[in-house]
């Protein structure tokens, strides 16, 4: 080896690991939850928790509260975290500290939501996989991987497979980059919800209820979802009938949605393979429940397609309405449809050439019976991309 | 280290005798005593506290699974607590240590320890720690991830309790008794608290005269809604406040929320997954078998029940207050 390299070496050695971290490995076996949990909660900053191969068996949730901690497992397919026979907690694993790196292993059968963080600045997912593996069912817990109320979010190459309700599900976040995964058989594959700067690209959505969601809420303290960018990403065949718990907000997903825009701002959907969606490829709709939140705004608004692929869709419409308005069409619905909330100011932008649908319900209080469905006249106005999302190097760094 | 850490202990055991506390907690490394005896807070090798323990109880409890508890402060002597500028909030002095037992009847009907969680007041954050007891009763043994243990056992009111009984690990303290990140006790407010008599003098003036202000249960001046909010207040709000483990939901039950939605009544769940099952709203004013929230708090289901932690038995007594109010709520 050369001196250079040496050198080099020695800096990224020094730059990668602070002074007297260390490594805490923790093998499969009995007694995993104590051995697991006792060594999330003596990790000190700096050091790595590294799961050994094999299946711990868990029997509460994990929870890890110490700043940048990376735990690590030996692959996604080697080391398995099984909730099987969980007692309690709302999740498998919880974060509650920032500068967290989850990597290299897998979660199984969550009794709630599968991995959650919430105020965790700058987490990482990496290559995990998390899965109910009897598929799509209700009984199956509610999210996959869900980040809440942090800055700076990176899903990277991940699997989550059977959520009942999003596989991918970030909250009440910002600056958020969810790319290379892949989300089948959930209720939402991914969704984005009450975030502000979001990146969604490179991802594979498919056999789900609906692909992939941008949805703003109300009532919550983060609200008017903005800047998110949808792109490069294969959306097909998500034509699982919807399994949520019927009280659940996807629950109103209809099975065959590709991508869904409800309410938000400044949403940009380019580049995407889009195709075999019985509903419809995409989606720009009004939050259309009752409320009464003065803060919020229901409309979608600045809704910009273009550069998107698509192959048949809208064969099977599953919105109130839909069958009736697919007859008038002919048969089917076109591979986008806006539901004209907020009229013409608020009209989306689209440069697909395919047909488009407007429903006309300019009212966001007006019911689906009413519509005046009728196919947009194409438009052309500019539209400046978003910038992308940039992520602090020490996110990008833990995953090279 | 450890040997430091025995000098303090010998040192907190000492001074224990003559009234004094110190903390035999190394805050700076984070090395805790493993032994609960090492604080000299009981007699030694039994769970009878020493003297310098205050004994105190709570209006309203937060409910763990027909547990019976003792709570005592243990304050550094000619110290006092005081009242913050939040309404009701008490300030502990460094070197607070507050205790609380927890266990069940044995087959005699005398109460059998199972666990003794502790909160450190250390440089002006709170520390908790778990400590379970032996099955001799003779120390507590520090159990940082938790443990569970099985319960089977009959209450004073002859009921049936047969359960994985869960000890809470560090973080599992954390995330009821955090706010904002850090760790603040839940019970002991100016309002909820009433101490052994005897011990006024510890507290603020303005805490006598406010001594049983309030009890779910029975306080006869206290009315439904009243009673109903201070339940959830102690029971839930915890999490469900702007700064706890519940924020995202944007339901909060502090007993100083007015907003109907905010308290849930006509909201619709956002992250419930299971927990809302085919449900629509938290609380359905007039129909308790329509809200979400009596649906999770008759569940002992994880990913369903209410609160997440702490509970393997529904509240009855709780379930039923609740139901009552939500009846008594106009359609």
């Amino acid at each position: 080896m050369s001196m250079r390299i040496t050198v080099i070496a020695a800096v990224v050695a020094a730059l990668s690991s602070p002074l007297a971290a260390k490594t805490i490995p923790v093998a499969a076996g009995a007694d995993a939850q104590t051995r697991v949990q006792e060594a999330l909660i003596l990790a000190k900053p700096g050091d790595i928790v590294a799961l050994g191969a094999g299946r711990f068996t868990l029997t509460d949730g994990l929870s890890l509260d110490v700043t940048n901690v990376t735990v690590r497992g030996n692959g996604a397919g080697n080391t398995i975290l099984d909730f099987a026979g969980q007692l309690g907690a709302g999740e498998g694993l919880l974060v509650t500290s920032d500068d967290v790196v989850l990597r290299d292993f897998s979660v199984e059968n969550t009794k709630g939501d599968g991995i959650k963080s919430k105020g965790a600045d700058r987490i990482v997912y990496y290559n995990l996989r998390v899965e109910w593996t009897g598929g799509a069912k209700q009984s199956n817990g509610a999210y996959g991987i869900y980040p809440v109320e942090s800055k700076d979010v990176l899903i990277d190459s991940v699997f989550v497979r059977g959520a009942s309700d999003a596989g991918i599900y970030v909250g009440q976040s910002r600056n958020i980059v969810v790319r290379n995964s892949m989300v089948i058989e959930n209720v939402a594959g991914i969704e984005i919800e009450n975030c502000y700067d979001a990146d969604v690209h490179d991802n594979l959505a498919t056999r789900n209820t609906g692909g992939i969601l941008v949805f703003d809420l109300p009532n919550l303290p983060q609200m008017g979802g903005h800047n998110v960018r949808v792109f490069e990403n294969v959306v097909v065949d998500n034509m699982t009938p919807n399994f949520a718990p019927k009280g659940n907000i996807v629950a109103n997903v209809p099975t065959g949605t590709g991508i869904m825009v409800m309410a938000n701002r400044n949403v940009q959907i380019f580049d995407n393979m889009l195709g075999q969606n019985g509903t419809t490829n995409v989606m720009v709709v009004g939050y259309r429940f009752p409320q009464q939140d003065a803060k919020y705004d229901p409309v979608p608004r600045d809704v910009a397609i273009w550069g998107n692929q698509h192959e048949k869709a809208g064969w099977d419409p599953k919105f109130p309405g839909g069958e009736q308005i697919a007859k008038s069409l002919g048969g089917s619905i076109p591979q986008i449809f806006w539901d004209g909330a907020g009229g013409d100011s608020a009209k989306p932008y689209v440069g697909d050439l395919v047909p488009v649908l407007n429903l006309g319900l300019a009212d966001v209080k007006a019911q689906p019976e009413n519509a005046q469905p009728a196919i947009m006249q194409p438009w052309i106005t500019s539209v400046e991309e978003l910038p992308a999302i940039i992520l602090p190097e020490t996110m990008e760094a833990a995953v090279r | 280290m450890r040997l430091l850490l025995a000098a303090l202990a010998c040192g907190a055991v000492a001074a224990a005798a003559h009234g004094d506390t110190v903390m035999p907690v190394e805050p700076a490394t984070k090395s805790y005593p493993t032994r609960l005896s090492e604080y000299g807070l009981f007699q030694t090798g039994t769970s009878k506290p020493n003297p310098a323990l205050v004994a105190y109880t709570l209006n309203t409890p937060l409910f763990s699974d027909y547990a019976e508890k003792q709570r005592f402060i243990r304050l550094p002597a000619g110290k006092k607590i005081a009242i913050g500028p939040e309404n009701g909030k008490l300030i502990f002095p460094d070197g607070t240590i507050l205790v609380k037992n927890f266990g069940y009847p044995d087959s005699k009907g005398a109460l059998k320890l199972l666990e003794t969680r502790l909160l450190l007041r250390m440089n002006g954050d709170w520390v908790a720690l778990p400590y379970v007891w032996r099955g001799d009763g003779s120390d507590a043994d520090l159990k940082l991830a938790g443990a569970r243990i099985p319960v089977d056992t009959v209450l004073a009111d002859g009921r049936k309790v047969k359960i994985s009984y869960a000890v809470p690990n560090k973080n599992q303290c954390k995330l009821c008794h955090g706010e904002a990140g850090a760790v603040v006790p839940i019970g002991p407010r100016l309002e909820n608290i009433t101490i052994s008599s005897g011990y006024e003098t510890l507290f603020p003036e303005r805490l006598k005269s406010r001594y049983g202000s309030f009890d779910w249960r029975s306080d006869p001046r206290a009315s439904l809604n009243d009673r109903a909010r201070s339940y959830l207040d102690i029971n839930c709000a915890h999490c469900h406040n702007p700064k706890g483990s519940a924020s995202n939901s944007g339901l909060f039950l502090g007993r100083n929320v007015t907003s109907a939605i905010e308290l849930g009544i006509g909201k619709r769940p956002v992250a419930a997954g299971r927990g809302a099952g085919d449900l629509t709203f938290v609380i359905e004013p007039g129909h308790p078998e329509r809200s979400i929230l009596l649906q999770r708090m008759k569940s002992v289901e994880p990913g369903i029940a209410m609160p997440e932690l702490g509970r393997a038995t529904v509240h009855a007594e709780g379930v039923a207050l609740l139901e009552s109010w939500i009846n008594a709520m106009e359609d």
